[in-house]
């Protein structure tokens, strides 16, 4: 450095002023009790303005009265009997469609015939309301659990298929040459590089498939179903009882913040390698 | 085992990448390979280990690998290409599971290779917790691991920060001391090529030929920062290349 000062002495000592800090924001945390405030205070506002006749009775019904409902659906022994059986749809139905999905979506990501015969089948079906079809799987298997298990799981398949493939696509290319590299074979490279490679955009693509699953549900307890949440959704809809069809709606959002749970804490496991 | 390259040409589409290439990599040496960005070293890289074919020419394999040699030709990638959610010794166990090595077996190659590497500490470690020139340590520990005839080895150092890559550079030199292995060595870096090759590859810009090979006698061991003898080689291969690289700039604009 020179000897010479930057600036000019001068008599009067310069004014001072700290640097204003401009670089905060664009990078949100989750904070867990803000969460839970907003439940709270929007419940707390609709028990208020019920109870003040603000909100009508008909408008919507009284938290308070739904959560008495699903007090009594429990001690009744009638909530597990609902949830028994709708669980076992959810698992059988999602189970199917998601293994089936990934294994489809996989062998497209894999293979030149599969995907340019496969993609355009998936881009038609995907829009395809499947409630739309619930009367054909009535026709193919039958008025029981069969159909139920059908619609879930092909609503559950085109998003997974449609995840899956996309996650593959955009695994890591140099370390599949690296793998070829060494003379991997082709099973340990599809196995150990693609998979966990691609196992991000699966889960995530998952924890979409597996709300629409929940959806799906009730449109598959519509069809001749005496127990399930959805069923007792639709009873309770037809007879305009909102307070029951509240309580149902409760446990469906229930499961989906469990499931997105669940989903977050396979995450945290296996994907623990991520940055 | 030697290699030999029987005049390669190699274009993509119309494209010509490389023109004529006739060379010999002789066992024990470390070839190193210059040339300005994009002259086809990677190419030629990707054609000598067999990731690519070449669009005319052969590269020949004279005499047969070393025993116990899993994986004759193999590469260290200047992007590291460890597998992130395997740790150090999962990294390394990859390449020894397809051949069926498992076990007591297994564990012995890869202590061995971390302790040539001075990696023993962070066998357990994930990628992510490691610096840039760990990582390549563990990509050199995995590619010690299958005992190579011949390490393919695309600008691995230039990644990394120059303390690191003289560090680095400084590892290599040791590993070769201790057990000569040979290489083919890219890089645009002039004094890693005087500091590390035996032999220094100059390419033209695309398509890329073979200008020019320097030999330098002084043993890996005896080569020391300020060395004059040194010096005046890379000097010397700046001003071979420094036209070159002039042009492939130019030229590249004009893209
Ligand atoms: N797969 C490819 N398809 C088409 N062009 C390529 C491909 N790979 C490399 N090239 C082109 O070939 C030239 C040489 O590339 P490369 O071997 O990577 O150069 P270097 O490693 O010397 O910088 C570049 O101009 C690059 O754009
Ligand atoms: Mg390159």
């Amino acid at each position: 450095m020179s000897d010479v000062p930057l600036t000019a002495p001068s008599t009067a000592p310069a004014q001072t002023q700290t640097i204003a800090f401009r670089g905060g924001g664009f990078a949100p945390h989750t904070h867990r009790w803000v969460g839970v405030a907003v439940f709270v205070v929007l419940i707390l506002i609709a028990e208020w303005g019920t109870r003040t006749g603000w909100i009508s009775a008909l408008t919507l019904p009284r938290p308070s009265d739904v959560f008495k409902t699903f007090g009594e659906l429990y001690s009744s022994g009638l909530l597990f009997k609902h949830l028994g059986p709708s669980l076992a749809r959810l698992a059988v139905g999602a189970t199917l469609g998601a293994c089936v999905g990934v294994s489809v979506g996989v062998l497209i990501g894999l293979f030149s015939y599969i995907r340019s015969g496969l993609v355009p089948l998936v881009a038609a079906l995907f829009p395809i309301p499947k409630i739309a079809l619930l009367p054909l799987f009535v026709i193919w298997f039958g008025i029981g659990e069969g159909s139920k298990y059908a619609l879930i799981a092909f609503g559950t398949f085109t998003p997974t298929v449609v995840a899956t493939y996309a996650a593959v696509d955009n695994v890591d290319r140099t370390l599949i040459r690296m793998g070829q590299s060494f003379g991997l074979s082709w099973w340990s490279i599809v196995r150990k590089i693609v998979l966990p490679g691609a196992m991000p955009g699966i889960l995530s693509g998952l924890r979409i498939s597996l709300a629409i699953a929940i959806i799906l549900l009730v449109a598959a307890e519509m069809l001749g179903a005496e127990y399930g949440i959805g069923a007792y959704i639709l009873q309770a809809g037809s007879l305009y009882d909102l307070e029951r069809l509240f309580a149902g709606v409760v446990i469906l959002s229930l499961l989906g913040v469990l499931v997105s749970a669940i989903i977050a804490m396979i995450e945290r496991r296996v994907l623990g390698w991520r940055t | 085992m030697d290699i030999r390259l029987e005049s390669i040409h190699h274009s993509y589409k119309e494209f010509e990448v490389l023109r004529d290439i006739t060379l010999d990599i002789p066992k024990g040496k470390i070839v190193c390979i210059v040339g300005p960005s994009g002259c086809g070293k990677s190419t030629l890289l990707r054609l000598i280990g067999g990731l690519e074919k070449p669009g005319a020419g052969r590269v020949v394999q004279v005499g047969a690998p070393p025993e116990n040699c899993l994986n004759p030709l193999t590469y260290v990638f200047q992007d590291f290409a460890l597998l992130p959610w395997r740790s150090v010794r999962g990294n390394i166990s990859l390449v020894l599971e397809d051949h069926r090595i498992r076990g007591a077996e297994a564990t012995r190659i890869i202590d061995d290779v971390l302790a040539r590497t001075k990696l023993t500490d962070f066998a357990d470690a994930l990628p992510k917790q490691l610096s840039g020139g760990m990582k390549q340590r563990v990509a050199i520990a995995r590619a010690l691991a299958v005992n190579p005839a011949v390490m393919l080895m695309d600008e691995p150092l230039s990644a990394l920060d120059s303390q690191t890559r003289e560090l680095l550079m400084d590892d290599l030199v040791s590993l070769w001391c201790r057990q000569p292995f040979t290489a083919v060595y890219v890089t645009h870096n002039l004094h890693e090529a005087v500091r590390l090759g035996h032999s220094i590859v100059v390419l033209s810009r695309r398509p890329g030929r073979i200008r020019e090979i320097v030999e330098i006698d002084t043993p890996l061991e005896e080569r020391q920062m300020g060395d004059t003898d040194l010096d005046l080689k890379q000097k010397y291969l700046w001003q071979l290349m420094r036209d070159e690289a002039r042009a492939a700039d130019a030229e590249l604009l004009n893209v």
